[in-house]
């Protein structure tokens, strides 16, 4: 276990390198100047020359990118203009923002992570809730409704269930107000409120899929020779469906939970954008449209983050739902 | 000795050639597993309703133009005198007429109706082309990966999962427009076909994924089965066992995933237009007429629904086509 | 089974093929395979499954060798080898005087034609996607040979050859029943008119009355075609029938061989006496003679020193776990690997 473990890690550093590059290599060659957009009309060339310099946009590639990641490391050195030292991890100054990217990280993970877990929590519980029971009640009209609950839902798309809730929830009915963001150690009921129109409609979408995934495999497991024998065995249907059936059914939705939220906390720029909170993936968009290089790096890598971890915590998972990965 | 119906009725003589205790003559011609998934799928009702959906759907995306002319309006045509003084449109629910089947656009007032049709061919040709291309490369990777394991599993394994890692939405978001960018001015007007193939190549470049995994798990499920051990013992090389023995066996799964595929891109690429960075004006697209179309959410609601709506239908009847495929071509598989 | 067996074995003659023994076709020296097994946490890896550990035996022109074992004793691991689906790790092959035991595709491409095996599950053998003409063609498709008359008729030949009406060319393996589909398995592997064919239990998925059709179909075959057989099976009873000369395998290593006779009734080793006890015989009612062996097979990880049977043999002494025993003919009698061979009849 311990050697699976390790080599797993290594994989997801091997990963985020690869990542990191790729995504320096990429970036480099958009033709946005960062420095360009910062200055208003009448910068003379010299003075943006010596900006771009300070900011490193004239060293070779290969030299940026090392500085880069020692910042992230060990941190670096930034002009003055930039707020001067930079510690671990340091992931540079955003002239776009006037702020370090690490604060503007700061200011945003939460808003992304706020969306997305509360949402995930509503949506796996609904989602695997729905599958099983559909598949033990299977032919009834619960089963009937739910299959067609998660083919609709599947079949949606995020800003068209987003416009439509805001419309029916926020302008119409006025139950909720305007999405925003506060933060929960401020106001949890505002914090609720303010997202709880996003929940819905990612949970909505999201709990679709899972329905109809966890009831696939459900109806898969239970018709297996060893739930017959258990149920034969004598034993109580909520043991031999809760304990037995669900632990074997649950795998493959334990696999596609994992790369969803991971995705997901890489931010949900649709959800974002239909509902006009400012969280990661916001923040992403708007980087790249203007050419934002740090911080576009650094949403980057916090995704591909994400999803690595999320990755190897669903192995682990495995590792402990299913004893025979165990002994690889 | 002779086959009988009934087997184990024992060790009789051999007959002649040709001779049949059924009495017929005729040459037998088995009916193939793909033969029996047809049969299958052709008496799954909802499986036959969706895909006549699709079919109808299909023609009408590929006789654009010649719906146009019928309907007599084209996607670009501007009836500005149906506005009123504030650019919505006049009548019921969002200017619906006899020449009007969906009604008109505010502020531009282009007909809806025909700019979905349109719209839908962008959809469907892009999803379609992408879905393909995304498979292809993932059987390919997806066989190699599974029958020659170690090394190459190894190595197409991490690039699947580098691929997996980086987000999606923010590299398209800087491929999609700085490569338009290399190869026209930021004042030109990029042509459509152009665009197109860029959003092809996006999805293909990080699609491909599912397709691979699935392919590579079915083949090390299949590589070890005794038919493609007899082949090896008879001398098969590899390019025969991956060919006649193996690919024959994995088709079912690869047009299910295929199938499943094209309304994903339907809908990624309509969220890509959603987010400004898809097909760009004036081409029709689904997914920017949806966002042109929520800041009319209050004031004309029938430009966000029919757009909405449709690209719904669309995808919903792909999901049921794609099911029912899945249940015909595996019929222990669970519905 | 047995019933009908033991009769038709004591009216039968030796089968023989077209008269007995020919010139040695396949001889096998120390044949070896260890499976390494992936140490835990250890480096270097931990030991190895020694499923096959020195094999010594021959087989010739037409001759029906048997191979007989409990499960995991390494006999379908020897069928693996001897076609070389598997890379032995030690020990020679000789075919027909030439040295197989690591030769390239290249090499092996002729000899293909002469070595062939029918493989146990008819449900896997068979490529579910392939008509039967396929399936039964495909050995001539690999090889590029084209048959005098086409490759439909020569598939039609060997349908009709093993009792299957060849107007079924077109049929797919789904709609046979598993006894026609070994058949069809037969005919694959009769296609390229080999010399030897290594039987890797073809009838032990079967049903017990099918399983007498498929080995009379077997028999007559060799006795047609002049076919040598290795005949891999764990049903002493179905190798009496078909087998000349059998050999008896544990844990990895040949306890036993010698013609039928002398193992049916002179059996020496104590494990091959108690594999035959342990025949169900419905005219013995009662557990009487039954020789119940105790505990279980050792694992072929950690093998037990000097004779291997030693843990299960009643007779075991001390010379037997230190001292192995090698197999060699003893007291005039075929080979036997044991220190303290049984004699007499078997009661």
């Amino acid at each position: 276990m311990a050697r699976f473990l390790i080599r797993r890690l290594l994989g997801a550093v091997l990963t985020l390198f690869a990542v990191s590059v790729l995504s320096f290599l990429m970036f480099f060659a958009l033709p946005k100047d960062p420095v360009s957009g910062m200055c208003p009309k009448n910068c003379n060339a010299e003075r943006l020359e010596r900006v771009r310099a300070e900011l490193g946009l004239r060293d070779p590639l290969v030299v940026q990118y090392t500085n880069y990641m020692k910042g992230i490391f060990v941190g670096r050195d930034l002009g003055s203009a930039q707020g001067g030292r930079c510690d671990a991890p340091c992931l540079g100054y955003s002239y776009v923002n006037s702020e370090a990217v690490t604060d503007t990280l700061a200011r945003v993970l939460p808003v992304t992570l706020s969306i997305v877990i509360p949402a995930a929590v509503l949506w796996l519980a609904l989602g695997v809730g729905l599958g099983m029971i559909s598949a033990l009640r299977r032919g009834s009209v619960l089963d009937r409704l739910a299959i067609g609950f998660s083919l609709t839902g599947a079949s949606l798309q995020l800003y068209f269930v987003g416009a439509v809730l805001l419309l029916v929830f926020c302008y119409k009915l006025r139950l909720v107000p305007i999405p925003s963001y506060t933060s929960i150690f401020d106001n949890p009921a505002k914090w609720a409120s303010g997202l709880v129109l996003a929940w819905c409609a990612l949970a909505f979408l999201f709990s679709a899929i899972y329905a109809r995934l966890s009831r696939a495999q459900m109806l898969e497991t239970l018709s297996e020779d060893f739930i017959r024998t258990a149920r034969a065995k004598g034993l109580a249907k909520s043991t031999v469906y809760g304990r037995h059936a669900l632990r074997a059914a649950i795998t493959p939705v334990v696999t596609i939970a994992g790369l969803d939220v991971g995705g997901a906390l890489g931010g949900t720029v649709i959800t974002e954008t239909t509902f006009g909170i400012q969280g990661l993936g916001r923040t992403a968009v708007d980087a790249v449209r203007s050419g934002d290089l740090p911080t576009i790096m650094a949403t980057v890598l916090i995704s591909a983050f994400f999803i690595v971890v999320a990755n190897i915590v669903v192995d682990v998972l495995y590792a402990v739902i299913d004893p025979r990965v165990r002994l690889r | 000795m002779s086959l009988s119906p009934v087997e184990g009725v024992v060790l009789a003589e051999t007959t002649p050639v040709g001779e049949d205790p059924t009495g017929s003559d005729r040459e037998f011609v088995g009916r193939s597993p793909g033969q029996l998934a047809w049969a299958r799928l052709k008496r799954d009702r909802t499986a036959m309703i969706s895909g006549a959906v699709l079919v109808f759907l299909m023609i009408v995306a590929i006789a654009a133009p010649l719906i146009a002319r019928l309907y007599g309006v084209g996607p670009n045509d501007q009836f500005q005198d149906r506005l009123d003084g504030n650019s919505m449109p006049l009548g019921y629910v969002g200017g619906i007429t006899g020449d009007h089947w969906f009604g008109l656009e505010p502020r531009l007032g282009r007909d809806i109706f025909i700019r979905m049709v349109y719209g839908m061919r962008t959809s469907l040709f892009i999803a379609f082309a992408a879905a393909l291309i995304t498979s292809a490369i993932g059987v390919v990777l997806g066989i190699l990966a599974g029958f020659l394991g170690g090394v190459v599993d190894a190595v197409i394994g991490w690039i699947t999962d580098v691929a997996l890692a980086l987000p999606f939405l923010i590299f398209a978001l800087a491929v999609v427009p700085t490569v338009a960018l290399r190869f026209y001015g930021p004042r030109d007007e990029v042509p459509a076909a152009f665009q197109v193939a860029v959003l092809i190549g996006v999805f293909a470049a990080f699609g491909w994924t599912s397709t691979a995994r699935l392919v590579r798990g079915q083949v090390i499920s299949l590589r070890e089965r005794e038919f493609v051990e007899a082949a090896r013992a008879s001398g098969a090389g590899l390019g025969h066992m991956l060919f006649r023995q193996l690919l024959p066996n994995i088709w079912a799964p690869i047009l299910v995933s295929f199938s499943l595929a094209v309304p994903s891109y339907v809908t990624g690429e309509a969220a890509l237009s959603f987010l400004g960075i898809g097909i760009l004006e004036p081409t029709a697209d689904f997914g920017r007429m949806i966002f042109q179309s929520i800041p009319y959410l209050q004031t004309d609601p029938a430009y966000v629904f029919f757009p909405g709506i449709t690209i719904f239908a669309l995808v919903l009847a792909f999901n049921l086509f794609g099911d029912a495929l899945r249940d015909a071509l595996d019929p222990k598989s669970s519905r | 089974m047995s019933e009908n067996v033991s009769t038709a074995t004591a009216t039968a003659p030796a089968a023989g093929g077209t008269g007995a023994a020919g010139a040695t076709l396949l001889r096998v020296e120390g044949l070896t395979k260890h499976f390494p097994v992936r140490g835990g946490l250890k480096p270097g890896g931990g030991g190895a499954v020694r499923a096959v550990d020195g094999l010594d035996f021959e087989v010739r022109a037409g001759e029906t060798l048997g191979l007989v074992g409990e499960s995991g004793c390494g006999k379908t691991t020897t069928g693996r080898m001897l076609v070389r689906l598997l890379e032995p790790t030690g020990g020679k092959i000789v075919f027909e005087d030439r040295d197989i035991t690591h030769a390239g595709r290249r090499e092996l491409r002729p000899l293909r034609q002469d070595l062939q095996i029918i493989f146990q599950d008819p449900y896997a053998s068979l490529n579910p996607r392939h008509t039967v003409g396929r399936i039964v063609s495909m050995p001539l498709e690999v090889n590029g040979i084209k048959p005098p008359g086409g490759v439909k008729r020569r598939v039609q030949e060997l349908l009709e050859l093993v009792g299957l009406n060849p107007e079924h060319y077109n049929r797919y393996p789904h709609e046979f029943s598993g006894g026609q589909r070994q058949r069809i398995g037969i005919a694959r592997a009769l296609a390229l008119r080999p010399k030897l064919i290594v039987a890797d239990e073809p009838v032990s998925a079967l049903d017990v009355s099918i399983q007498a059709q498929v080995i009379n179909l077997l028999r007559d075959l060799q006795r047609e075609l002049g076919l040598a057989f290795v005949f891999i099976a764990h049903d002493l009873a179905v190798v009496r029938h078909f087998c000349q000369r059998v050999a008896v395998m544990y844990l990895g290593k040949i306890v036993e061989i010698g013609d039928r006779t002398e193992i049916y009734e002179r059996p020496r080793h104590p494990y091959t006496r108690a594999l035959l006890s342990a025949i169900p015989d419905v005219t013995q009612l009662g557990p009487a003679g039954r020789i119940r062996l105790t505990g279980d097979v050792p694992t072929p990880l950690n093998p037990p020193t000097g004779c291997r049977f030693r843990t299960r043999c009643w007779k075991a002494q001390d010379r037997c776990a230190t001292e192995e025993p090698a197999l060699v003919a003893r007291d005039g009698g075929a080979p036997v690997a044991c220190h303290f061979p049984e004699s007499g009849e078997l009661r």
